[in-house]
């Protein structure tokens, strides 16, 4: 009797430990942006191939390498990063390389391809999944696209207070840069000077500095009538409540994001995140992902499933003008990028 | 063993778990923070107050600083002044068996978080806001007032949720007091002001310095309001601290300005305390 309870006893701890590994082992975790916590992108996913999705938001590179610096080699699988910060996080050894025959890099615009970024060593490291673009966006209703075509437009008295400001220094230090034919490569301390010049000249016309959502909330209550730094990042998820909004981009050229997708370097379930891979760079992935309920962007692939009215949102028929006149944002490092964020904590004080 | 090494024994056995805690929750972590404070973001790249030498060479660190101060006094003081009369009213205007339901209605709105309610102020204070539209329609001004994304709007962000604090700390300070004595008083001939003046204000100034403190403090090290409602116009030193952490993944220089702060707290707490103890003696 001991001996029978003793072994069914045995027998249940050790289905349950099965069970907990079986289902360990159909999950992937997933340090990405907030576009990536959508349902609508993931359950397609775990539907078809039974993986479970599991995504921390957070923000910036640097708290992304805060993140993986406190975890535990085989935490994290995927990583979904700026583009730019590619080389510096492979050069930390936090990304595994990638096979480019899994992925359509044939269907990726050249120049959001990037082989620049992405290889390093001539191994890709990470596939480029979405972009979008910082300009303005602005309500029309206060605001004429006409009057917005360079940076230089918003230092106008009659902007001042209402123009809300994207809180993240690199694109729009890189907006001013672009403007001031700077190629965002060369951006050094003499170009920061110039950058910081115009930024105290903009301070009086600033209401406030803040993330998409804030900015979002400033371009709809009215306390601002232009994002600088928007896009269709900005807008597009709330286009349909506020069909005033809309966004350009300077005529001399401004930045764009984007961000890539890749598998970290110490990840235990490298083919589940390989999978997901390939399913966020599918036509209907890439759809998902760029209609994702926290910001629209334009997807790489170009042979997305978008619709004609998601399509005209996104300026779908513009990439090629947008794409000829943008670039990826500066991405300093060390002393540059410490006198760059001195800048912007000034900026905003 | 005597009866009072048992004694001591006994308070010594129930006091170790409080204080493991406190240890373990309190001390190590800031002990941690205090040595990566101390240490250079790259190996040799800095000495070992190079950091806090950063922090007092950067006026826009400094400029965060002050803001943290100025605001969270600010805060104390207005929570304080919306928390006690209303904590008054309870307690000699509200019916005695009725003073818990109107407490739990008062703690009600807050049951909501703290996000959402930070959300909620940015529409009631903008330009299309209800406010600027109640202000506008009896013809007090002709144009939206700028409320949103001001040290105002953080300050009023604040004071929502602490006078709430305020009022409950104040009313049990209140609740205290003997009524018999404002009765005497009466019959001494004191009027209501006099009274209030001479007997509920003092015997009531232990609670108001408790709520003042606690707003101070809690206030001092809070992010979520001020970037929601401040606009990043005004930046606060724990907004500073993420800024680190996001931005320059610097985390010894964010050390460095956390225990800037948590110095900052204890200090006030090495003077409220004392100054709260002979209030109470006397």
């Amino acid at each position: 009797m001991k001996a029978r309870k003793f072994l069914t006893g045995a027998l249940a701890l050790g289905g349950i430990a099965v069970a907990c590994a079986t289902v360990h082992g159909q999950e992937i975790n997933v340090l990405a942006w907030c576009d990536h916590t959508d349902p609508a992108l993931l359950d397609p996913f775990t539907e078809q191939t039974g993986i479970r999705v599991n995504v921390r938001d957070y923000e910036g590179t640097g708290a992304g390498l805060a993140l993986l610096d406190q975890s535990r080699p085989g935490d994290w699988d995927v990583w979904v990063l700026d583009s730019p910060a590619i080389p510096e996080v492979v050069a930390l050894g936090k990304l595994a390389p990638l096979d480019p025959a899994d992925f359509p890099l044939s269907d990726i615009p050249a120049s959001v391809r990037n082989e620049g970024v992405h290889m390093v060593d001539g191994t890709w490291y990470g596939i480029p999944e979405k972009y979008g673009y910082h300009g303005f966006a602005f309500d029309k209703e206060r605001v004429d696209e006409a009057d917005l075509q360079s940076i230089e437009d918003i230092l106008d008295p009659r902007f001042e207070k209402r123009v809300a400001v994207y809180d993240y220094y690199r694109p729009i230090m890189g907006m001013i840069a672009a403007s001031l034919g700077i190629y965002p490569g060369d951006f050094d301390e003499e170009d920061l000077e110039k950058v910081r010049e115009y930024l105290m000249n903009l301070k009086p016309n600033v209401s406030v500095v803040a993330d998409i959502v804030t900015s979002q909330t400033a371009l709809a209550t009215g306390d601002a009538d232009v994002l600088f730094g928007g896009g269709e990042y900005a807008i597009a998820t709330i286009i349909p409540e506020r069909p005033s909004l809309d966004w350009t981009i300077p005529t001399a050229g401004s930045v764009r994001y984007e961000q890539s997708i890749g598998i970290i370097a110490d990840s235990e379930k490298k083919d589940e995140a390989n999978q997901f891979l390939q399913y966020v760079l599918s036509p209907e992935g890439q759809a998902r992902l760029a209609t994702s309920s926290c910001f629209w962007g334009l997807p790489a692939n170009t042979k997305a499933d978008l619709t004609d009215e998601q399509k005209a949102i996104l300026r779908w028929d513009r990439q090629e003008e947008y794409l000829a006149k943008t670039t990826s944002y500066i991405a300093p490092t060390g002393d540059l990028a410490a006198k760059a964020e001195a800048v912007w904590a000034e900026f905003m004080q | 063993m005597g009866k009072a090494s048992t004694d001591r024994f006994t308070g010594y056995f129930y006091v170790t778990p409080a204080l493991l805690v406190l240890v373990i929750g309190f001390f190590v972590p800031v002990g941690i923070m205090a040595f990566a404070s101390l240490s250079p973001i790259k190996p040799g790249e800095w000495g070992m107050f190079d950091n806090y030498a950063r922090f007092l060479g950067q006026p826009a660190l400094l400029g965060a600083l002050w803001n943290s101060l100025f605001i969270a006094g600010i805060v104390a003081l207005a929570s304080v002044a919306v928390g006690f009369p209303l904590a008054a009213a309870i307690v000699f205007g509200v019916p005695e068996r009725h003073q818990r339901l109107v407490l739990t209605l008062l703690i009600l709105p807050f049951w909501t978080s703290y996000v959402v309610r930070s959300y909620a102020w940015l529409l009631v204070l903008a330009p299309n806001g209800v406010v600027n539209q109640a202000l506008m329609s009896v013809g007090l001004i002709t144009e939206p007032l700028r409320l949103n994304f001001s040290v105002a709007a953080t300050a009023i962000g604040f004071v929502h949720f602490f006078s709430m604090l305020a009022t409950i700390i104040i009313y049990s300070g209140l609740r205290q007091i003997d009524k018999r004595l404002l009765l005497a008083a009466g019959d001494l001939g004191a009027g209501s002001v006099r009274a209030f003046v001479r007997i509920v204000l003092p015997l009531s100034a232990p609670s108001i310095a408790v709520a003042a403190f606690l707003a101070l403090v809690m206030c001092i090290g809070d992010y979520i309001t001020p970037q929601i409602l401040g606009g990043n116009t005004a930046p606060v030193l724990p907004q500073a601290i993420m800024n680190q952490l996001n931005r320059s993944n610097d985390v010894p220089m964010a050390a460095t300005l956390a225990f800037v702060l948590t110095t900052v707290v204890l200090f006030v707490v090495t003077v409220c305390v004392p100054v709260y103890r002979a209030r109470v003696k006397s």
